[in-house]
């Protein structure tokens, strides 16, 4: 048995020690991705918001503000 | 606020500064998380002896183990911050105890097994703040209800830590021990608090991502803001 088919096999172990160790990065990988996703989200709703602010001041400048 | 709080920590706690002051530590913690963890999985799985009664399976351990304890750890900083945010009304101390609940989370789920009532009577307390948390129409007012369920939850901190002795179940007593000798082998040791080390950078690194985009949703009128998503890229 090469190094690698031992290693691999885990002394018998594989079908428990491996499924571990995949749940554990999976979970983790998906703690990673869902925060960007959500910031892609947050960013472009704020870019959009502020987009539809200045065109609506270029359309009506706002009033020049009162000379006390 | 009283005067025993140092400057720095009063400027931390202002969202524009911790955003960048997050931003700047995120890729650093990330990095560190990662080149310990792949330290930690080569001394674990290659370098580490078989266990001479579990054979390879007690491999687990390099992760079940520092999941379990960072299930602890990120509980125990979502009950001080809840309780920060509670008695001084800090956003930051919010944002901090709403964002570690899913990661706090998980790492808990999958350290549960059926002989841990306790991590799952812990699991179920961070899903009940979240879904808390998203119940409500106001977030404020939504991580105030959920902060003190956070608090509350705190008591079951301590069972998770001793049930093991406690409780005679198939789960092992306790092995290692900060105050004294630990009753493992030096070779499986060091990987296993390598990887302890890794799963703090990495709960550093995913908060501080989570923190920020936070702040940037709930500060998304103010100017530093503004200033932000024009100069930011999509990162």
């Amino acid at each position: 048995m090469s190094a690698l088919q031992h290693f691999l096999a885990m002394g018998g172990y594989a079908a428990y020690v491996w499924p571990a160790y995949a749940v554990f990065f999976i979970v983790l990988i998906a703690d990673s991705l869902a925060p960007a996703r959500r910031r892609r989200r947050v960013l472009r709703e704020l870019r959009a918001r502020l987009a539809r602010q200045s065109a609506r001041q270029q359309r009506q400048p706002p009033p020049a503000t009162p000379s006390a | 606020m009283s005067d025993w709080i140092p400057l720095w920590l009063h400027k931390l706690g202002s969202p524009p500064t911790f955003y960048r002051f997050a931003g700047t530590l995120q890729p650093w913690a990330l990095t560190l998380a990662l080149l310990l963890g792949a330290i930690a999985l080569y001394g674990g799985l290659l370098l580490a002896p078989a266990d001479y009664q579990q054979g390879d399976a007690y491999r687990i351990i390099f992760i079940h183990v520092p999941s379990a304890w960072m299930s602890m750890f990120i509980y125990a900083v979502m009950g001080v911050a809840s309780f920060v945010a509670l008695v001084w009304r800090i956003k930051l101390a919010e944002v901090v105890a709403m964002e570690s609940a899913p990661i706090g989370a998980a790492f808990t789920w999958w350290t549960w097994d059926a002989r841990l009532t306790s991590e799952l009577v812990l699991l179920f307390l961070y899903l009940g703040v979240i879904g808390l948390y998203h119940a409500f129409e106001d977030r404020r007012q939504g991580a105030r209800a959920a902060g003190f369920l956070a608090i509350i939850g705190v008591i079951n901190v301590p069972i998770v830590h001793f049930s093991v002795n406690w409780w005679n179940t198939l789960h092992q007593g306790s092995t290692v021990n900060v105050f004294g000798q630990s009753k493992m082998a030096w070779d499986m040791l060091w990987p296993l608090l390598t990887m302890t080390l890794a799963t703090k950078f990495y709960y550093a690194a995913s908060l501080f991502r989570r923190a920020r985009t936070d702040l940037l949703d709930m500060e998304g009128g103010k100017d530093w803001v503004r200033k932000t998503a024009e100069d930011e890229a999509d990162r």
